[in-house]
């Protein structure tokens, strides 16, 4: 047999395998989309009639602010209320070797021996996977393979919470109190992304002013139909995550109804749309940019004053078109 | 890098770190070993599952499949090595999981290596092992994944 059917053989295997929830072909998809291989864009746009059913859930905020723990007591809540439960908890991968450690299993041992759950590790891998676009693939092979929930935890920088925004149906800020600063310095912008407001390690002093200054941030916020709810949570007891879990649960229903369905339908895809073409576009830059000596001119020019950061900016873009229409 | 007409069209740039999952199964509640392992395997740019203490053989095997790891390493302090070693295998085995590069570090009198090797842990460090032999080893043994 020809290793090219031999390949297509083995796609069909994992494909046919995760649909009926075989756990190891769920495993081996997510690596192969994780990886951007060629398998893994076939098996997602293979998999991609049969996404839809699951109710994908981003818990996102500063490192440490308690996302493992609440994911954990999530995933508790909804596996008491029957649901089945999928988890791509991603880390950030270091800057200097590209390596990381991936600890968020720690926080959710017990999830562990539960057959109803899933959880899978990923690392952010800078900028070449983009975040969104291995989390939102991950997702919609957990969604395919039949799971309910959802739950993306990713460490919000700037950037990714936007994008975990766009991966994820319904998206969870999480801030602690006591980060006064933390808050005051979410800008407006950042609680549009978010449906719900989670004040986390409610058990320390400062929990009532951290839930005022969100209050006094999301009223001047835009947001739309959905007006974000600020809960407080005591992750590492349990305390506030079933109310958490019927708040999130108002938002699936509010975005199913009728009446919302189409416009939060085409706003989710318009963002998800964008947000990998954003990805592409920057693995490109950087592919092209690797190649070319364009920039290193330009380095040179801009260093010696001898022109603006700007227009050296446009040229790039410029050439970098240029040589992307050849193709 | 790829060829520059390769990564300027729309062909996948494939990025494929090893990815190894650490454990420290058994009661005794010393991990300082596994985060050392853990780490030198980081900064050698590999991605690293780190589970915690305490871990059954069946929630390693679990684990492992559901993170699609290519290396497990386990950290044994307790002396239980020989009761541990061939359970995690079954685990692995009942799983299907029959492609994945096992080894294992902390303290394991020599005379039970070739047992421990038997059993199917390729690699066996000991205490003061210089973690660049472990990171020689993984880049030297792990199975690909494609
Ligand atoms: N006091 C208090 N501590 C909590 C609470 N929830 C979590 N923690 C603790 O906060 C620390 C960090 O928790 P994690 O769940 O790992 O936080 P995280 O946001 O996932 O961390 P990263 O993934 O590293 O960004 C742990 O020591 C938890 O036990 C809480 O409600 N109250
Ligand atoms: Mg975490």
């Amino acid at each position: 047999m020809l290793q090219a059917e031999i390949n297509i053989l083995e796609l069909e295997a994992i494909i046919n395998g995760l649909r009926n929830g075989d756990r190891r072909s769920l495993a081996r998809a997510i690596t192969k989309v994780e990886s951007d291989s060629a398998d893994g864009r076939e098996i997602l746009r293979q998999i991609y009639p049969h996404t839809g059913r699951a109710h994908t859930i981003g818990i996102t905020g500063s490192a440490g602010a308690g996302k493992s723990t609440l994911v954990g007591a999530l995933a508790r809540v909804q596996r008491k209320r029957g649901k089945t439960v999928g988890i791509v908890a991603v880390d950030p991968s270091s800057p200097f070797s590209h390596g990381a450690i991936l600890g968020d299993r720690i926080r959710m041992q017990d999830l562990t021996s539960d057959d109803g759950v899933f959880l899978r590790s990923m690392a952010s891998r800078g900028n070449l996977g983009g975040l969104s676009e291995m989390a939102t693939g991950a997702a919609d092979l957990m969604d395919a393979a039949g799971l309910d929930v959802v739950l993306i935890e990713t460490v919000g920088a700037g950037q990714d919470e936007v994008e975990v925004a766009t991966a994820a149906q319904t998206t969870v800020l999480v801030a602690n109190p006591g980060a006064g600063d933390e808050v005051q310095s979410m800008k407006a912008g950042l609680m549009e992304i978010a449906q719900i407001m989670v004040v986390n390690k409610a058990d320390l002093v400062g929990a009532d002013t951290a839930v005022a200054q969100l209050k006094t941030l999301l009223a001047i916020a835009d947001h739309g139909s959905w007006i974000p709810p600020i809960l407080k949570t005591i992750a590492k007891t349990d305390e506030g995550i079933d109310m958490l879990a019927d708040e999130i649960q108002k938002h699936f229903d509010h975005m199913r109804s009728e009446e919302h369905f189409d416009v939060e339908r085409r706003n989710h895809v318009r963002g998800q749309i964008i947000d990998l073409t954003r990805a592409i576009l920057q693995r490109r830059l950087i592919a092209t940019t690797a190649n070319d000596s364009t920039l290193e001119t330009l380095i040179n020019q801009v260093a010696e004053r001898q022109r603006d950061p700007r227009s050296a900016a446009l040229e790039l873009a410029d050439v970098i078109s240029q040589k992307w229409s050849e193709y | 890098m790829a060829s520059n007409e390769q990564s300027t069209s729309n062909a996948p740039v494939e990025i494929k770190p090893i990815r190894v999952l650490i454990a420290k199964p058994g009661l005794d509640g010393h991990d300082r070993g596994a985060k050392v392992v853990a780490r030198a395997l980081r900064d050698s740019g590999m991605e690293v599952v780190y589970t915690g203490i305490r871990q059954t053989p069946q929630m390693i095997a679990e684990a492992a499949l559901q993170e699609d790891v290519q290396v497990i390493g386990i950290s044994i302090l307790s002396g239980a090595h020989l009761g541990l070693f061939p359970r995690i295998v079954d685990e692995l085995n009942s799983r299907g999981i029959d492609d994945v590069l096992l080894f294992a570090g902390g303290i394991i009198p020599d005379e039970d290596i070739p047992t421990v090797e038997d059993i199917g842990f390729l690699g066996v460090f000991g205490p003061g092992t210089d973690t660049r032999d472990i990171i020689e080893f993984v880049r030297k043994n792990a199975p690909s994944r494609d």
